[in-house]
């Protein structure tokens, strides 16, 4: 209380410090206010939408409109793209944090284009897909397509929360393996790794995030087809596609507030899990 | 044969980590040998300058999407620039630990939000919303303006957040001991030594603006014309591509599409460079 009556008097003598401190305030709230408010509007418009007759069934058809099989078309689109950019990624990152000298040419361009693919824009992943998979290859609308389109856009995320990590890990640990008589790379994957582990797997989710809420890059890839794939080459509709499906046609707003609902959980859950996870890295330390 | 595996392995780690060059030239090749060709057909004037666009009769002119991405793009980051700094201060400067606790995964989810749900969310209630302030449809720059201002406040707060705490403290407390507020010391001294970084976050935002596709489809319009004020409707680049793309014929139509993608491509890889600037001059 005494605080606060000799700040009013510091605000008296300076008006701008006190409009400053209102407008500091101001802005978090209304950000925290936006986003509450986002979150609470789908859920009340959503929930109840939730119990729509066939809204789970396994087969989907135009009256039930059903999101299962999207939602198991995400999970499968989801562990295809992460089986490719997650070695990739954790890989590129060892040979920049572990084996690179410094002022060498090659990381020098390695970390330029991580960064120009961290900034393209998901409707030019699409694209580029399209032309490459779907066109010039000859595959069509594809599970295959979709995935790896995906695993390329993730791929700058993956390198760049794995260096991160393996940075964090202290250089006595390495220098402790070398002097046990450890080769670099036992050291690499028996010492330095296992330590890096929580922040890469705080990335990893943060990448699963990106591609369940991923949807420009997907419609022309692996397409709006909403079924259970039976093979690579067959056409799937992830959960944020089926989203845009049912809101372009127009008829189904309910089942879109249901999906809304169903996206914004897992994502909730995705960031929940990764800042538990990030949590452990530093409680540890 | 140690000695062996090392090397290989060595190599392994290499190649992956060339995949990154890889993949930016093999989607530059592609969009460029499809786009580029098309921009000439068309002619390179009649293109980028042409205000036409009806791709049925052969006109093929996006000076309106660009026209129209700049335009939200800048409305964004009229709206949400001020708030995402004076955000991040907060976060930096004033609020207490348990409040950050709370504050910073909140940023994280609003960053983890998928565009297609804020699309609905500004189809459901930002429409509305414009449609009853301001007349007109709801779908209009401003409607866009307002929701991609949402969607850029994680990346500014964030990359500005880090700019100000990477401050050295000693800044603070030198203008705390010549007698200024907590607040002018954070206003007048911390944040212009952060500046190069706010910058960057400020850079990132509208890059992230420019490109965001499903969230303005739903809400913008999609009228292929120039527009004729904040309420009227607007095709951005993003959108032209979305929603044309599922019934282009091939040939020149989905050409042009494709050099629309290399237009906005190419604004991506100037506001890249630029950010890379920045960065240098900060190290």
């Amino acid at each position: 209380m005494q605080q606060l009556t000799t700040r009013m008097k510091e605000f008296k003598r300076s008006p701008i410090s006190g409009l400053l401190f209102a407008l500091v305030h101001l802005a978090a709230a209304v950000t925290v206010f936006v986003l509450l408010f986002l979150i609470f509007y789908i859920l009340y418009h959503g929930i109840p939408n939730l119990t729509l007759p066939g809204l789970f069934a396994w087969e989907y058809d135009s009256k039930n409109v059903s999101m299962m099989p999207a939602i198991i078309n995400t999970v499968i689109m989801t562990v295809l793209s992460l089986a490719m950019a997650v070695p990739l990624g954790i890989f590129s990152a060892i040979y920049l944090v572990e084996y690179s000298r410094k002022g060498n040419k090659l990381v020098k361009v390695i970390r330029i284009t991580a960064e120009t693919l961290s900034g393209i824009p998901s409707i030019v992943y699409g694209l580029f897909g399209y032309i490459l998979f779907v066109i010039t290859l000859g595959w069509g609308y594809t599970l295959l397509s979709g995935a790896i389109t995906l695993a390329i856009m993730i791929l700058p995320l993956i390198i760049r929360t794995t260096e991160e990590a393996l940075i964090a890990v202290p250089d006595s640990f390495r220098e402790g393996s070398f002097g046990l008589g450890a080769g670099k790379l036992r050291t690499v994957f028996k010492i330095v790794l296992p330590s890096a582990v929580p922040g890469i797997l705080a990335g990893v989710i943060l990448a699963i995030g990106r591609i369940v809420g991923e949807s420009a890059a997907l419609i022309f890839t692996a397409g709006t087809n909403p079924a259970v794939p039976d093979s690579l080459f067959a056409s799937t509709r992830t959960l944020s596609v089926h989203m845009y499906a049912l809101l372009s046609e127009g008829l189904y707003t309910p089942q879109a507030y249901a999906t809304a609902v169903v996206l914004l959980v897992v994502v909730i859950g995705i960031n929940a899990l990764s800042g538990a996870v990030a949590k452990k890295l530093s409680s540890k330390r | 044969m140690r000695k062996y595996s090392e090397k290989a392995m060595e190599l392994v780690f290499m190649a992956s980590a060339t995949v990154s060059i890889i993949a930016v030239a093999v989607i530059c090749i592609f969009l460029f040998s499809k786009g580029a060709p098309a921009i000439f057909e068309i002619g390179v004037l009649d293109f980028l300058g042409g205000t036409v666009w009806k791709p049925l009769e052969g006109q093929f002119g996006i000076f309106p999407m660009i026209v129209g991405s700049i335009y939200v793009t800048a409305g964004a980051i009229i709206l949400g620039v001020p708030v995402a700094i004076l955000c991040a201060v907060f976060m930096a400067k004033f609020c207490s630990d348990r409040l950050y606790r709370f504050l910073k995964p909140a940023i994280d989810l609003l960053a983890g939000i998928p565009s297609i749900v804020y699309g609905f969310f500004g189809l459901m209630v930002v429409v509305p919303m414009v449609r009853e302030f301001f007349g007109g449809s709801g779908k209009s720059i401003l409607t866009a303006s307002i929701l991609l201002a949402i969607m850029i406040l994680p990346t500014i707060i964030g990359v500005t957040e880090s700019a100000i705490r990477a401050v050295p403290e000693s800044y603070y407390e030198g203008a705390l001991a010549l007698g200024a507020t907590h607040e002018r010391s954070v206003f007048f001294t911390t944040l212009p030594a952060a500046k190069s970084g706010v910058l960057a976050g400020v850079v990132l935002g509208i890059g992230r603006a420019i490109g965001e596709t499903m969230a303005v489809v739903m809400i913008a319009g999609n009228q292929a014309t120039l527009p004729n004020g904040l309420t009227s409707g607007i095709r951005t680049m993003t959108a032209n591509i979305v929603l044309e793309m599922g019934y282009a014929s091939d040939g020149i139509h989905r050409n042009a599409l494709i050099a629309t993608a290399v237009v906005l491509f190419v604004f991506i890889l100037i506001i890249n460079l630029s950010l890379s600037l920045l960065k240098r001059r900060d190290d």
